[in-house]
């Protein structure tokens, strides 16, 4: 009896939780689908605690006292713009949590309880790896986007041999514990290796190719949930695992569409390797650059009726979204129609400026997708660029040797006027000069995010 | 083998579920997507929680412990963060 209604409650919960992602399809809904979720997970919970295999609930409660309390304290205290980390923090935790269960189930398995059966030995060697290679994949992306390593990708030479080894080593001992599940060592073992490969399978990737990274691993920690749900045979776990797993898969796939890369190519690390273009960046931009002082550019605006600000991850650094909302707000008491064109890779992860400006007050009708804004550019006075590079290179569209040949970019060249806020002429991720920032159409205002925004408004309301 | 079709079953049809959805989801939402969607992903609680209570050896109860906090971080952390997001989203109206 008790176990219909724990399984009957499970249900539930699952139904809940689908409800939840279908309310995260428009802003109007997606606030009560989160709290669907919350509550399918609040009854989930309830209704395991009265399983009867439970003999004592200090260590559970305690857990759960601790957990919630980091739980509360790291998304109260985060900022908005240090949400990628934050993400990846969580993918992490949950990998952990799902390879530390099958865990402990293969040892209570190997003492009587349960049924050791292939299913569950496959699905615990899954698991385990899956698990490990989420967690300290996850740990890695979260130092890398903390700043406590460096961010730019690590090479070494060998080192494709060293992850094909490394991961063909964990995928050996995981047929060893589907061979001898009694030999409970041997998973220990493959947590270490795999752990060792989630290391080296992040450190070759940085930068602008972050996004692609978060993503996956937020689709590796819902397999690390879908895994367990086989181990323990538990249709809930199995259920959200593969939603969550189908989610962050979804999620990668846009992002590498909007790099034009194959995910192989991202996860190899490719663009790190790319030669040095035969022009040094001081000649390619010799003589052509025009730098503007803010009057200059507050000039520009006087007389534009259609203005396209174009936000980049230098943004999200120099914490400039509400200088932006302000200088938006001033535009439009002006008359002046201001819309956002948000590049899907924008920042260091997918949404990552949405949520920024959304922070600002920004209402989100005037956050335009890619598609949509490119063909108004042409009808646009003045495009402003806050801390954007790679997104909006004309080479990617019109040199097909370029290492970012082919990706979709923000037209922001075709604009009557561009206005560049950028601290220097220094290139983006990508390694290579921007022939927009040289273009004659194009003033470049050479400030940090916030201040340089604040000097544009300053300089407009003098005139 | 018949349960293990039958989890299959429900493995694959859930896939479908997932793609279907997340497919709808509008890229201005992709980061609460991605919080929310992993805080649910936090679902091994509930494994976590059986093995810390059933102590049946000492190594599994300390496992099922260290799971049920990494879990309950992974759900509350999730859930609260994605809730600050959104309601950032919804001010305007």
């Amino acid at each position: 009896m008790t176990l219909t209604l724990i399984n009957l409650t499970y249900l539930i919960a699952s139904v809940l939780f689908i409800f939840g992602l279908k309310g995260l399809t428009h802003p109007r809904t997606s606030l009560r689908g989160n709290m669907l979720g919350a509550l399918g997970m609040l009854l989930a919970v309830v209704v395991t605690l009265i399983d009867r295999h439970i003999v004592s609930y200090e260590i559970i409660f305690i857990g759960l006292f601790a957990g919630s309390v980091i739980g509360i304290v790291l998304a109260l205290k985060v900022q908005m713009t240090a949400m990628p980390q934050m993400v990846a923090l969580l993918n992490g935790f949950g990998g952990g949590a799902s390879t530390l269960v099958a865990g402990a189930a293969l040892i209570e398995t190997i003492h009587g309880e349960g049924i050791l059966n292939a299913q569950f030995t496959i699905a615990t060697a899954a698991s385990g790896i899956i698990g490990a290679v989420t967690f300290w994949g996850s740990m890695v992306a979260f130092a890398k986007l903390h700043e406590i390593i460096s961010g730019r990708p690590i090479h070494f030479s060998g080192q494709q041999i060293l992850n094909a080894v490394t991961g063909l080593f964990s995928l050996i001992i995981g047929v060893l514990i589907i061979l001898n599940p009694a030999n409970t060592d041997l998973y220990w073992v493959l947590i270490i290796i795999s752990s060792v490969l989630g290391i080296l399978l992040v450190i070759p990737i940085g930068g602008a190719d972050m996004p692609v990274v978060i993503a996956l691993l937020n689709s590796y920690s819902g397999m690390a949930a879908a895994a367990t749900g086989f181990v323990l045979n538990n249709n809930i776990l199995i259920i959200t695992g593969s939603l969550v797993g189908a989610s962050g898969i979804v999620l990668t796939r846009i992002m590498c569409k909007a790099m034009n890369r194959s995910l192989m190519n991202v996860l190899l690390g490719v663009t790190g390797t790319i030669k040095k273009s035969a022009i040094s960046a001081d000649e390619f931009y010799k003589g052509r650059v025009k730098s503007a002082t803010p009057e200059e550019v507050a000039m520009l605006f006087e007389t534009a009726r259609r203005v396209v600000i174009v936000p980049g991850y230098g943004l999200a650094i120099s914490q400039a979204q509400h200088a932006v909302r302000d200088l938006a707000n001033l535009l439009e008491s002006r008359g002046v129609v201001v819309e956002f064109a948000i590049h899907p890779v924008a920042g260091r992860m997918p949404g990552h400026m949405n949520v920024l400006l959304a922070e600002a007050d920004i209402p989100y009708e005037k956050l335009k997708e890619m598609d949509v804004i490119n063909p108004t550019f042409e009808q646009t006075d003045v495009a402003v660029v806050i801390g954007a590079n790679d997104v909006v290179n004309p080479l990617a569209r019109t040199d097909p040797k370029s290492p970012i040949a082919g990706m979709p970019i923000l037209n922001v060249d075709k604009a009557r006027s561009v206005v560049v806020i950028k601290r220097s002429l220094s290139p983006g991720f990508a390694g290579i000069p921007n022939p927009l920032f040289a273009a004659d159409n194009t003033l470049m205002l050479f400030e940090d995010g916030k201040k340089g925004v604040h000097d544009l408004i300053a300089a407009l309301k003098e005139i | 083998m018949e349960t293990l079709i039958a989890v299959i079953t429900i493995f694959v049809l859930a896939i479908f579920v997932g793609f279907e959805i997340i497919t709808k989801v509008p890229p201005i939402l992709h980061t609460p997507l991605m919080s929310g969607s992993n805080a649910i992903s936090g679902i091994t609680l509930i494994g976590a929680i059986l093995s810390a209570g059933t102590k049946l050896t000492l190594l599994t109860t300390v496992l099922g412990f260290l799971a049920v906090i990494f879990a309950t971080i992974n759900v509350v952390g999730g859930f609260l963060v994605t809730h600050r997001m959104l309601k950032m989203f919804k001010r305007r109206e």
